[in-house]
């Protein structure tokens, strides 16, 4: 009795799914041409200008650090924010102001953060020379250590034991 | 002698703990203002109530004044929004809104629901206002002086604890000076 019952459904719901999936369909098919049509059009605008123009604006853009997203440049960060600095570069460009005036103009406002290679400068040192003393140092450390330890007799040092020394060998051997 | 070879390494790996602790406990979103100290831009902008209104930088020399940035798109400005209207309720500063990158309709709707604090709010349509004054994430504010100086920037929504810690103590000093 279920089973009879139950057959016939699938066949009943046939025409609703595929009006649904057909409505679905529609939907999507409108809504892509809602989200592209306008983005394509903002999107594509200024490239289409002038491309020379626009890889000097991209070359500056890969210089600034994005503030809302900060580990990106302003040249691929789709932040609102980036959008609008990208543009003010675009339009300092046109009015012929040097990298260094647009550089300054950024600094000015949002301070060396938006630099995204550091400048060098008191406050920096530690960050430029930083990892350079630290290695030296290490360097250092190292020789005066080993060098002291080669001045020193061998008593001084504990007996190696003997699967090391065997071990030892074996590399001697197969080297 | 002898203890100098312990005590050295470990001054030293105190301090580089020190140093990345300090480190850890600093917020990287807090980017600092190169603004602190200088003068505001120069700006001239409309109304948000009456846009054929402008108002300037220069209008509002000669007193203290706060800048408080925001947007009707912006979840965090709703959430501080009743701490501005209590500064402006209670008198403690000239409150000015800069209307940052809204819908005119959206900016005046959202003023008529939770309050309108500001005693005028100025138009940044296009962000560029927003730029000058170095805005990364709305809500920001800003405490300027009577000579038109930035005294003070916050990034993100006002708290109770920077009122009380930061804003109350600065608008004192410069409501001092006269």
């Amino acid at each position: 009795m279920p089973k009879v019952d139950s057959l016939p459904a699938p066949r009943r719901l046939l025409p609703a799914r595929l009006a649904l999936a057909l409505w679905l369909a529609l939907c999507l098919a409108a809504g892509a041409a809602l989200t592209t049509l306008p983005a394509a059009a903002r999107e594509a605008a200024p490239a289409t200008a002038d491309p020379v123009l626009e890889a000097n604006v991209m070359r500056i853009a890969n210089e600034l650090r994005c503030l809302v997203c900060q580990n990106e440049t302003i040249a691929l960060s789709s932040a609102d924010l980036a959008v609008d600095l990208r543009n003010q570069v675009r339009d300092m460009l046109r009015q012929g102001r040097s990298d260094a005036e647009i550089m300054q103009y950024m600094t000015d406002r949002y301070g060396d953060f938006v630099l995204y290679r550091p400048p060098f400068k008191p406050t920096t040192w530690v960050l430029w020379y930083g990892p350079a003393a630290l290695l030296l140092g290490g360097v250092a450390a190292l020789v005066l250590v080993l060098r002291r330890r080669s001045r020193l007799d061998a008593a001084a040092f504990e007996p190696d034991r003997e699967d090391d020394t065997r071990g030892a060998g074996e590399q001697g051997q197969r080297g | 002698m002898k203890y100098v070879r312990f005590l050295l390494p470990m001054a030293l790996f105190a301090g580089i703990l020190l140093f990345l602790g300090v480190g850890l406990g600093l917020n990287p979103r807090e980017v600092p203002s190169p603004l602190i100290g200088k003068p505001a831009p120069a700006f001239t902008l409309p109304r948000l109530d009456d846009t054929s209104q402008k108002v300037s930088r220069e209008d509002l020399l000669g007193k203290v004044w706060m800048l408080n940035v925001w947007a009707s798109w912006c979840a965090p400005c709703r959430e501080e929004h009743p701490l501005v209207i209590d500064i402006a309720r209670r008198q403690l500063v000239a409150v000015y809104g800069l209307n940052y990158k809204d819908a005119r309709p959206a900016a005046v709707g959202w003023l008529a629901n939770l309050g309108n604090p500001y005693r005028a709010t100025l138009v940044d349509a296009d962000g560029r206002v927003g730029i000058d004054f170095g805005v990364y994430g709305v809500p920001e504010t800003f405490i300027i002086d009577r000579q038109g100086i930035v005294r003070f920037k916050h990034t993100g929504p006002l708290t109770p604890e920077v009122i009380r810690s930061r804003i109350e103590p600065l608008l004192k000093e410069l409501n001092a000076q006269g």
